[in-house]
């Protein structure tokens, strides 16, 4: 029988009281954004926030609880903005949304960071038992390598290259995780040519080849173009993400019909830019409908999530919308207990 | 196809200086007193003797000063500032039915937007800014424009619940902005602009701004001057479809970008009037008289002067106060200069700033 794990994608909205601390804290202009050397204070609050979201997630019954990301004002650009060789820059658009973030110049060696695995041990010490139960939250090498400028590499296939390395690294640097969620929606929105697509699933094996986790490549804000999938696929990795709230899953359907998918997926069924809160009910549909539009595969994990990162969201939706998550992950064990 | 444009004349003030006439006017918010964000905040104060009835009069007051600083500036047409307004779309989502709030989400970094959700089918309640006209249109001297946000930004900039697609609640939302309209008109209003920002983000729904449009014009007297604001965007994408809007006028911002998409307008002919945005509200430097009269002619390669109306890019709300009256009252006298110039046949209307140079 498939398992079914609730889980979240990452990047969580901050806790409205946390929204008002920290810009006070910090400040309003981007270079008062997070740069990796925040004074004591900062680096306590964000901790305080932490355990927060931690806690909500346990309550909210997931299965696979992430350390929020509640730092990462710059959203997936994250891990570049804090490096010491990049000089995040001016505000640009963030995918096809009203958000922004700064555009990270890369202008030397993407050397080891561990930024983010600072923030994962920080997450480890506060839950009992993490390899069960962290998830470990990153984006992926192609969109990385999309939503960043190169400055230094000079050409794009070393600078996608670098990014993949780089990125490697810093998993390689993680405490005990049970998942790895790497977020590709850059597959989506600006497909890669024919040169990146070649080197694809040897970017991705390279972050993933650096963990025993299980690794999830999640896209989102639509489907894949069936090359793309086809050499995502490539990928050694446990799971591929779909996003089933937006409007061409038959493309999803059509790319698995033809290609296959792994034995695991990740199911992107609460819509992480709406308001408007899932019943358990209404999610557990959605996976069923997934499932009964590709009979010929048995999956053996299923995991559940919001379809984007759902820091779109006001926090109490965001909160609803974890527990309608947890109940549909939950709802075929409790028939079979009843 | 544009609504008649033969609604500019009565903005001409009886003792204009000249024969040639540019229509001055801003595009609404203009920086706040102090004292007014700390009456906003004062009224939430539980220990505070300052009350609801006391933050009305604090309006009423920034109002008056404002309107007041508009006319000093010199400008034809004026509005108050938008100060009784927090937020271009949370001042409207208050006063329509169906919109609830639930708590700010993040723009960028520490900056939030308090972004409502369309919960219910939306409904007119009570009138939006019937008070806040006539209250501006008592105590100016000049006529008073009205800027509203327009229903795409309305629907786009908010989450949909409630609706299958959100075309059908940015339509929805237009028939509502045409019935506060009508009761703008009632009040006297003759200058009204839409401002829809949400469109330059999102410039492939530039059908679905001009349905809502036609909505919003439906039943609308061809003598109030009706025009749209777009800002910050690649405004190849909406031209030439704009030319097919029901306005009169199309308010824009250039100066931010140098001009470089002026060109874009030229061809085919522009067929609203224009009004040019020839200060940069994103610095906090006052362009001189001369700079801004080269703006101004960057207006006259795409329309002649009596369809081109000046103002700044955008709101100018985010500007230290003296910067922005600063701007304004140069910009009315390169306004003027302009005109002089343009009477005395000093300025070539086919090549209005290689004469310039």
């Amino acid at each position: 029988m498939t398992e079914r794990v609730a889980t979240t994608t990452g990047l969580f909205p901050l806790p409205d009281p946390a929204k008002q601390r920290l810009s006070d804290l910090k400040g309003h202009q981007k270079h008062d954004l997070i740069s990796g050397a925040e004074s004591d204070i900062i680096t306590s609050a964000y901790e305080e926030y932490r355990a927060e979201v931690l806690t909500e997630q346990q309550a909210a019954g997931l299965d696979r609880v992430v350390e929020g990301q509640l730092r990462w004002d710059d959203m997936l650009a994250h891990p570049l903005s804090t490096h010491e060789n990049v000089d995040p820059n001016g505000i640009v658009r963030y995918y096809d949304n009203n958000n922004f973030y700064r555009d990270p110049r890369v202008n030397g060696e993407l050397t080891f960071s561990g930024d983010v695995a600072d923030e994962l041990r920080a997450a480890a010490d506060q839950i009992e038992s993490p390899a069960e139960s962290l998830q470990a939250v990153l984006p992926g090498p192609y969109s990385l390598f999309d939503l960043a400028s190169d400055y230094h590499y000079g050409n794009e296939g070393d600078f996608f290259a670098a990014i993949a390395d780089f990125l490697a690294g810093e998993v390689a640097a993680f405490p005990d995780h049970k998942t790895l969620v790497l977020h590709e929606p850059s597959l989506v929105e600006n497909a890669p040519n024919e040169d990146q697509q070649a080197e694809l699933a040897e970017m991705v094996d390279t972050v993933a080849g650096e963990t025993d986790a299980d690794v999830v490549v999640h896209t989102y804000f639509g489907a894949l173009d069936e090359k793309t999938y086809a050499h995502l696929m490539d990928a050694d990795v446990e799971a591929l993400g779909f996003d089933l709230v937006a409007g061409d899953r038959a493309q999803t359907l059509s790319n698995i019909t033809e290609f296959g998918t792994k034995d695991a997926a990740l199911l992107g069924v609460a819509d992480g830019q709406n308001t408007l809160v899932e019943s358990a009910e209404t999610l557990e549909e959605r996976v069923e409908w997934f499932e009964n539009q590709i009979p010929v595969q048995e999956f053996d994990r299923l995991y559940l999530s919001t379809n984007t990162e759902p820091f779109y969201l006001p926090v109490n939706k965001h909160r609803a919308k974890l527990e309608a998550i947890a109940g549909a992950a939950a709802a075929p064990e409790e028939e079979v207990t009843a | 196809m544009s609504r008649p444009a033969d609604n500019r004349a009565q903005f001409r003030p009886d003792d204009h200086p000249h024969e040639h006439f540019l229509l001055t006017t801003v595009v609404g918010s203009y920086p706040k007193p102090k004292w007014l964000n700390r009456a906003d905040e004062l009224v939430d104060d539980e220990d505070s003797k300052f009350d609801a009835d006391d933050l009305e009069e604090a309006h009423d007051d920034a109002c008056r000063l404002i309107t007041n600083e508009h006319e000093r500036a010199g400008l034809d047409t004026v509005v108050d500032g938008e100060m009784r307004r927090n937020e271009m779309v949370e001042f409207f989502a208050e006063r329509i039915r169906g919109y609830e709030f639930n708590g700010p989400v993040k723009v960028w970094g520490h900056n939030y937007f308090d972004k409502p959700s369309v919960s219910a089918p939306v409904e007119y309640d009570e009138p939006w800014l019937v008070d806040e006209f006539e209250f501006t249109n008592n105590v100016a001297s000049k006529p008073v424009k009205v800027p509203i946000t327009g229903p795409y930004t309305l629907g786009n900039w908010a989450f949909n619940e409630a609706y299958d697609t959100e075309e059908e609640l940015v339509y929805e939302l237009a028939d509502l902005v045409n019935i506060e309209i009508e009761r703008l008109v009632e009040a006297g209003a003759k200058y009204i602009q839409i401002d829809e920002p949400a469109l330059a983000t999102t410039p492939d729904d530039h059908a679905i701004v001009g349905e809502a449009l036609d909505r919003i014009v439906s039943g609308i007297p061809e003598d109030v001057r009706i025009g749209l604001h777009v800002c910050y965007g690649d405004y190849s994408r909406i031209y030439p479809e704009l030319n097919d809007y029901p306005i009169d006028e199309f308010d824009l911002e250039l100066c931010n970008g140098g001009y470089e998409q002026i060109d874009v307008f030229t061809e085919p002919e522009f067929v609203p009037d224009l009004a040019l945005g020839v200060v940069d509200v994103h610095t906090a430097e006052i362009e001189t008289v001369e700079e801004i009269k080269a703006n101004i002619k960057q207006g006259l390669k795409v329309v002649p002067p009596e369809r081109l109306t000046i103002s700044p890019d955008c709101g100018v709300k985010l500007l230290p106060r003296e910067i922005a009256y600063g701007k304004m009252a140069n910009m009315v006298k390169a306004t003027r200069e302009v005109e002089a110039e343009l009477d005395s046949g000093e300025i070539d209307l086919d090549e209005p700033l290689a004469l310039a140079d």
